[in-house]
């Protein structure tokens, strides 16, 4: 009993190691299973409220950029405005349908509080939480350009899984015309300009520059939000499908406000789709 | 040695702010990466004891882990260091020496004993800190590639800090 008590206290730095270098690595493991990790990430208050500290006065630095994108999608809308009252709403009875369809997304601005693309997995804080109606699994766009989705919810902030992220995936078209389906992924790339779509059929024809759209075949995004260019197409990587690599309208370095997506029609949607799994 | 502790506090505040503020935006993709808050372990008293050094080195890891949303990955990193620290000061310091309080500094146990101190455990730590954030050895030129290069990031950050703070000999006796 003395000699291992002896034993013990000769190698008691190796006996910590073990120890320490264990538990760290139970963190580790626990950690992937992202929603456990919730003790100690952004969302935590302190952590949060440091980090809007710190991005008070890096939004200084971005002031001018996103005055200017707040302009052109000013002008965008107020274009559309325009074209909207030029309809003359007496010749034909309103088409109910189509204003369900049109008012089904809501929106929800937010300032980016605390954002990283330098890593493997890249996530963004948001200020807004459980307060301001944000739900987990809601799509997150930018005036020009999808972000990702929302991973976790506290009550004033939140957290994003970004699309630079190797476990996001988005549904999106070739072209507004919907001809052809693929499946956006950030890839292997380490730039955070760049991303691929894989699965795009061989037979479907396409050029550098054409642009990618959301398709609106998950509750997360609407339909025909812009993600990217194409700017290389031969990529192939057998079978029936190929692979494209697109430039991606959203700049993710710049990031300074998002607009959180709900979709009224969510819950609906779902539970439709849930009763296939039980017939089948 | 209250004013050792006092500065100990100091330098721990200071270099955590400077990593999650600073550095953590500043990166060549993730290539390379700087984390010099290990000086915050490498910097404390010579004479404290193993456990202490372990427990202080696991809170200085999940602090950077808190920010760094990783929790666990800088903490085993850490633990690794100090692991690491115990063993090199054990076969390179004199044994009243290792009894004292001094900090192991530049300007208190000169160039060359500082020089590999810092250089070996940098590598330690990022070896351990790239192989346990990427959990695999799949892709493993990559990851030497990204080690080496954060390592030679940090080294120089950390030598522009030693020199910033360079005093000579200011060894407390107690």
């Amino acid at each position: 009993m003395k000699n291992l008590w002896l034993f013990l206290v000769r190698y008691n730095a190796f006996f910590w190691f073990i120890l320490f270098f264990v538990s760290s690595l139970a963190l580790v493991v626990n950690n992937n299973n992202y929603q456990r990790s919730s003790f100690i990430n952004s969302s935590n208050v302190i952590v949060g409220t440091f980090y809007t500290n710190v991005n008070s006065w890096k939004e200084y630095m971005h002031l001018a950029e996103s005055n200017k994108d707040l302009l052109e999608e000013n002008a965008l809308l107020r274009h559309r405005l325009q074209e909207l009252t030029a309809i003359d709403t007496t010749y034909e009875p309103l088409n109910t349908d189509s204003i369900e369809n049109s008012s089904r997304y809501a929106f929800t601005v937010a300032s980016v509080i605390n954002n990283s693309v330098h890593h493997r997995n890249n996530y963004i804080t948001i200020d807004k939480g459980s307060l301001d109606g944000i739900e987990k699994d809601m799509g997150v766009i930018t005036s020009n350009g999808v972000v990702g989705t929302v991973l976790n919810v506290s009550s004033n902030f939140s957290t994003i899984k970004s699309l630079l992220h190797p476990d996001t995936k988005i549904s999106v078209s070739v072209d507004s015309t919907a001809t052809a389906f693929g499946s956006l992924v950030w890839g292997d790339n380490t730039e955070s300009r760049f991303a691929m779509v894989r699965d795009i059929p061989n037979h479907v024809k396409l050029y550098i520059g054409q642009p990618i759209y959301t398709s609106g075949y998950s509750t997360k995004f609407p339909k025909g939000i812009k993600v990217g260019y194409i700017v290389q197409t031969d990529i192939v990587t057998g079978g029936s499908f190929k692979d494209v690599r697109i430039l991606l309208t959203t700049k993710f370095e710049k990031l300074t406000h998002v607009y959180i997506v709900k979709d009224k029609l969510a819950k609906e949607k779902m539970e439709l789709e849930a009763l296939n799994d039980n017939n089948g | 040695m209250g004013k050792i502790i006092i500065f100990n506090i100091i330098r721990f505040l200071v270099l955590l702010v400077v990593q999650v503020a600073v550095l953590k935006n500043i990166g060549y993709y993730n290539l390379a990466v700087a984390f010099p808050y290990i000086l915050i372990i490498l910097l404390l008293p010579i004479g404290l004891s193993n456990l202490t050094l372990f427990v202080l080195a696991f809170l200085t890891g999940l602090s950077i882990d808190a920010f760094y949303d990783s929790m666990g990955i800088h903490a085993a990193a850490c633990v690794a260091l100090v692991y690491f620290r115990i063993f090199f000061h054990k076969i390179t310091i004199e044994l009243d020496e290792q009894a004292s309080f001094n900090t192991p500094s530049w300007g208190n146990m000169g160039f060359k004993w500082y020089g590999t101190y810092i250089l070996l455990s940098i590598l330690i730590h990022h070896s351990v800190l790239f192989f346990v954030e990427i959990f695999s050895f799949h892709n493993i030129i990559q990851t030497l590639l990204s080690i080496a290069l954060s390592s030679m990031f940090t080294l120089i950050l950390i030598f522009v800090i030693s020199l910033l703070t360079y005093h000579k000999k200011s060894r407390v006796i107690t």
